[in-house]
């Protein structure tokens, strides 16, 4: 019980911690931000938007109030769920546009991100079951290389010749311009064939992560004496990698896995930009193209969120999962 | 940048490493890190490939036919005759710009990398040597760092700054890339603290600092230098992706604004592939001997993996 409550515990703080730190980014450059902020808005169009000046206003709390009071003044309007306006999509709630995109990272994100888990944990303890064989020399080495190519650009090249030289999917967009968005068979079926190029380009880096962590720690379970001692009374050799060795060695990627989610976050960022796919990730980059703080600082609170709330869920997995956890904070 | 920031991807117990290595440091008049280095073939292979990409770097003025900011030629050239691999939709020669955006990168790599590496080893070797309260809030900071998404902290950090250029760049992945290595390092100062020679030392009488730097750090070099590489590969990969994005000064001659304009011009349109592929394979390739030479970096701390 006492891991459950430290684990909750973690997770109030962090979320405070992140909060508190959305409140400061904006206030870290020179000045007055709100004036800063409506000054360089100035600079940018003739007619200054008045819609833009309050929705600033609103986001950073009158300037005459002392720092504690906008501070205050923040937090309420956090716990209220109230983020202002976005001035990029006048007279839209920030709230309103992050509700439009979030389903269609959710998905994105939430396949690509399962997949590649599921399929580099395969690799990896496939690599560490026939360790300094040929496949494990093809994986370990091709994953090194692949590990270290961008998102970005795997997404530019997969456009290149998937989409735009062979033809075989749409360049860009969430869906075609012909079907209406709605709950029916022929939407879904449209949104998948625009979603496999950028779920295809997040998916190739994906499993690499987990293929290194699988490979190394099964490596260590099937030098222990239980995984001997299995082979030795002749159990089945798939018995032995799976049940006695695999089992144990997967559990450091659990807690890997909500870490990892920060990661495609980031790379999905790009490749919906790239894509134009109609996400959180293009709607972040759209707030940074046209200035939009509110919208942009709301995302950056929301995905820190969502990837504190996933680790708060592996956290709590890997409690379930593994006893020793549990102990270990008892004592 | 499938991993933390200064996280290490890497397969273990690959490949003892051969031959009798201690003797060579012995013999060798090189500094022993090298020799160990290369007695590896991965981390020789990476070696290798990072001095190439150096060597490019240094003599960039010299090796380049063009000035690469010089816009003189004809738009949209394709490979070959005075520009081997054509010119940008602006008249740029794409060989100049990628021999000058080695430059970009590996001082990006080897700045970033360095002060990373310097913040993580002072959270983490304070958190692991003080312990006590001062170790329960560090260890908080870092492992609130750690479940932060990096990337768009970096981009509502750059978002704000009122200049754009590598030093923002550089600024925005160091406060946000150390939280994997300190992690790293701290668990290993905690065994590292207790065993009997650091007991001793500090029954002797010896100083903090000095059992801090004297008889501990030598134990953390593999550490240390593995999470340079980490942090230097993760920092070229993020300064490629912010620049990208944007968020960088668009007139640097680097890869991720060669890729940035590359996109943004319209490469696919005129069928440039080279324009698009090229400063991506570079970033690919100079991350992989980051990551090649790293398979060789745990026998500096470790004698035993040397002389089996």
């Amino acid at each position: 019980m006492r891991y459950f409550v430290s684990r909750v515990m973690f997770f109030v703080l962090t979320l405070w911690a992140a909060v508190t730190l959305n409140f400061i980014i904006p206030r870290l450059q020179p000045g007055d931000p709100a004036q800063t902020m409506v000054q360089r808005l100035a600079g940018q169009s003739e007619a200054i938007d008045p819609a833009a000046i309050r929705a600033v206003q609103i986001m950073l709390g009158l300037p005459t109030g002392s720092i504690f009071e906008q501070y205050v003044d923040y937090l309420q309007a956090v716990v209220r769920g109230d983020f202002g306006i976005s001035y990029t999509y006048f007279p839209y709630t920030v709230t309103h546009m992050i509700a439009e995109a979030l389903p269609w990272t959710i998905v994105l994100v939430g396949v690509t991100h399962v997949l590649g888990f599921v399929i580099g944990t395969l690799l990896g303890a496939a690599a560490a079951w026939k360790r300094n064989g040929k496949f494990d020399t093809v994986v370990s080495l091709g994953s090194t290389f692949i590990g270290t190519l961008p998102f970005f650009w795997i997404a530019l090249i997969l456009i290149y010749v998937l989409a735009f030289t062979l033809r075989w999917f749409p360049e860009a967009g969430g869906y075609s311009g012909e079907i209406d968005p709605a709950w029916s068979w022929a939407f879904f079926g449209d949104a998948i064939y625009h979603g496999i190029l950028p779920a295809l380009s997040l998916l190739i880096t994906a499993p690499i992560g987990w293929i290194m962590g699988m490979r190394n720690n099964m490596v260590h379970t099937l030098g222990e004496d239980y995984t001997r001692l299995a082979l030795a009374k002749g159990l089945r050799q798939r018995r032995v990698a799976l049940t006695y060795s695999a089992r144990v060695a997967i559990l450091p990627n659990v807690t890997g896995f909500a870490l990892g989610l920060g990661t495609i976050l980031g790379g999905t960022v790009m490749v919906e930009m790239i894509f134009g796919y109609p996400g959180m990730g293009k709607l972040m980059f759209d707030a940074i193209s046209n200035r939009d703080y509110p919208l942009m600082q709301t995302i950056f609170l929301f995905t820190t969120i969502g990837v504190l709330l996933a680790n708060l869920c592996a956290d709590i997995l890997y409690g379930v999962l593994d006893p020793r956890v549990r102990r270990e904070a008892q004592t | 940048m499938s991993t933390p920031i200064g996280q290490v991807a890497k397969p273990i117990d690959s490949e003892p490493a051969p031959g009798d290595v201690a003797a060579a440091v012995r013999r060798s008049r090189l500094p022993s890190w090298v020799v160990i280095l290369w007695a590896n073939r991965k981390s020789r292979i990476g070696l290798i490939m990072l001095g190439l990409f150096i060597f490019v770097a240094v003599f960039a003025p010299l090796l380049a036919t063009h000035d690469p900011k010089v816009t003189d030629f004809a738009q949209s050239l394709p490979p070959g005759g005075a520009h081997p691999l054509g010119t940008t939709a602006s008249g740029q020669d794409i060989l100049s710009q990628l021999v000058y955006g080695a430059r970009t990168s590996i001082v990006v790599g080897l700045v970033a990398g360095t002060v990373v590496t310097f913040i993580a080893l002072l959270v983490g070797l304070t958190a692991g040597y003080l312990q006590g309260w001062v170790d329960e809030v560090l260890s908080f900071l870092i492992n609130l760092a750690l479940v932060v998404p990096v990337l768009p902290l970096m981009i509502t950090i750059a978002a704000y700054s009122p200049v754009r250029g590598l030093f923002l760049i550089i600024f925005v992945i160091s406060i946000t890339g150390w939280a994997w290595g300190a992690r790293v390092k701290r668990a290993q100062i905690l065994t590292l603290r207790s065993r009997d020679y650091i007991t001793a030392a500090r029954f002797a009488g010896e100083g903090r600092l000095r059992i801090i730097f004297a008889e501990i750090m030598p134990n953390m070099m593999s550490l240390v230098v593995a999470g340079f590489l980490g942090a230097a590969a993760g920092a070229i990969g993020a300064e490629a992706g912010l620049e990208f994005l944007g968020l960088g000064d668009p007139t640097t001659v680097s890869w991720g604004t060669m890729l940035y304009w590359a996109n943004n011009s319209g490469a696919m349109l005129t069928g440039q592939w080279i324009w698009l592929g090229a400063p991506g394979l570079a970033i690919a390739l100079l991350l992989s001997s980051l990551t090649l030479i790293n398979f060789g970096v745990d026998a500096l701390s470790n004698p035993h993996l040397r002389e089996r």
